[in-house]
């Protein structure tokens, strides 16, 4: 058998069956990225009135929190609805099923795109009308960007879901706080040049901290830097593909400590 | 003549670090037949049907299902497969109509809607197919769960306690309708229970497991004859018990 288009259908359909029944569900995809989005927009709004404005440029930092929001919020649309099949206990009902794990991670995916539609679409809105954020000043390279973050997303989103499938529940809070150790990192409100030599070469393994670096070079001056751009995919193409390793090699570890029948608990 | 074997599994073991939870065992289920499983708890029934099912790995030995070695190639026979364990639940949200759409989508069936249909007159469903799973009592779970089971017409059904915490009325009635599966379809059922007068019924064939390994195989009422005792858990009783000889 091979990869079936209908089984990846199945599955995202039987997410939002889930997602439509559920108004907490929904509210929740919207919830955060908007009151994240107040915070720091006003946090801008204040201070491009009180200091130097050049780190403000074009909206830097609603588009900083926007493109971090793309990050984050990829990864936990990926892990929550794996997390879904393991709070409800119906893992080893998919596990059993003709669906391969190729084709559950291309659910997974796709519903990761579904939710940051459902919850980045009114915040851009927002943040277009309120917050300077210049959608147009960013143009193709938003494309380009938010690409690259989702990928950068699904890649930590699979190891997750690795390490849920081997540790049960007792990996769950990775999955809401995993992303959180990029934050610093990766430079996503302040250049890399701020940061602590030592730490640079940490900063430069991550493919958001190139991303960032490119988004703030449109803002600031204009150019889409395609050298951050090349970087940021071969960065992720690695990423991806140990991503994709270790998720093979826990879900084979999984099934080595019979713990798949058993991943609720 | 013996009926070419849908399940087999040859001297398979499996540790989970220093402890050997199937020791060696070697049996094969012939094909249109029912057999159980039959242990205390430990005895290692839940390991062997997951590794039947290809999600516990082997330490060693073989487990192929319809002639594909289950560790290696799973993939190509699930859709003939399928089953059912009171430890696994359904999305509790989705209606029981959505349940079954997805299922009948993930393995593969034809026609949904049709089958759907089919399975809510045979199972009693009919009132339930739009209200939601976790809404529904055990016995209605227990329904919906065997509907799942039986939405690909599965060849292979393995059933893990398929009537436990059930009241005798709704299990009656669901040992009645794998009975009348088994004999429409000619489909190899595979069972763990604890529970005797279900085994007796329904199965050619108990395999008693004692702490890993096989400690007698044979037809129910053949059991019941070698131990000289009345009835099944009787038996049970005294394999647990390790009081085989005393008995005879």
């Amino acid at each position: 058998m091979t990869f079936s288009v209908t089984r990846v259908a199945a599955l995202c359909l039987r997410y939002l069956y889930l997602l439509v029944s559920s108004w907490p569900r929904l509210l929740e995809l919207i919830y955060w990225p908007i009151l994240n989005l107040l915070t720091w927009g006003f946090l801008q709004t204040y201070a491009m009135g009180s200091t130097n404005q050049t780190l403000f440029v074009g909206g830097a930092l609603v588009s900083g929190l926007l493109l971090w929001e793309v990050l984050f919020r990829g990864q936990i649309g990926f892990s929550v609805s794996f997390l879904e099949e393991v709070w409800s206990r119906n893992l080893g009902n998919i596990l059993m099923s003709p669906l391969r794990p190729i084709e559950f991670v291309a659910a997974l995916m796709t519903m990761s795109l579904l939710r940051l539609a459902v919850g980045m679409i009114p915040t851009v809105i927002l943040a277009v009308a309120f917050f300077g954020f210049d959608l147009a000043r960013l143009g193709i390279g938003f494309a380009a960007f938010f690409a690259l973050l989702v990928i950068t997303g699904w890649a930590v989103g699979l190891v997750v879901c690795g390490l849920i499938l081997r540790h049960g529940l007792g990996a769950e809070s990775l999955a809401w706080t995993i992303m959180f150790v990029f934050w610093p990192l990766c430079c996503v409100y302040y250049p890399l040049s701020v940061l602590p030599g030592w730490m640079k070469p940490l900063a430069l393994a991550l493919p958001p901290t190139h991303v960032f670096e490119g988004m703030r070079a449109v803002l600031s001056q204009g150019v889409l830097r395609l050298d951050l751009l090349a970087y940021a995919t071969v960065l992720n193409i690695i990423w991806i593909a140990i991503a994709a390793f270790a998720f093979a090699a826990l879900l084979e570890k999984a099934r080595d400590a019979g713990s798949l029948l058993s991943s609720g608990e | 003549m013996t009926s070419p074997a849908t399940i087999a599994v040859d001297a398979l073991v499996k540790d989970y670090g220093p402890v050997r939870a199937v020791d060696g065992i070697s049996f094969a289920v012939a094909s249109g037949s029912t057999a159980a499983l039959l242990g205390g708890n430990g005895a290692g029934k839940s390991t062997t049907i997951g590794m039947i099912m290809g999600l516990v790995k082997p330490t060693s030995g073989t487990v192929t299902v319809l002639g594909t070695d289950m560790a290696r190639r799973r993939h190509d026979v699930l859709h003939r497969m399928n089953f059912e364990s009171p430890y696994v639940d359904m999305p509790h949200r989705l209606t029981v109509r959505q349940n079954l759409t997805v299922f009948g989508m993930l393995y593969g069936v034809a026609d949904i809607r049709g089958r759907i249909a089919t399975l809510a007159e045979a199972l009693d469903l009919v009132d339930l197919l739009d209200r939601p799973s976790g809404k529904l009592s055990a016995g209605q779970k227990t329904r919906v769960a065997l509907a799942k089971a039986l939405v690909n017409e599965p060849e292979v059904m393995l059933l893990d306690e398929p009537t436990a915490s059930l009241d005798p009325d709704t299990a009656d009635w669901i040992r009645s309708h794998l009975e009348r599966y088994r004999a429409a379809r000619g489909a190899t059922i595979l069972l763990a229970s604890h529970n005797m007068g279900e085994v007796e019924r329904l199965c050619d064939r108990v395999i008693m497991l004692k702490q890993g390994r096989i400690e007698d195989d044979a037809a129910p009422g053949e059991l019941v004859r070698r131990y000289g005792r009345s009835n099944l858990e009787e038996v049970f009783l005294d394999v647990a018990r390790g009081r085989r000889e005393a008995a005879a």
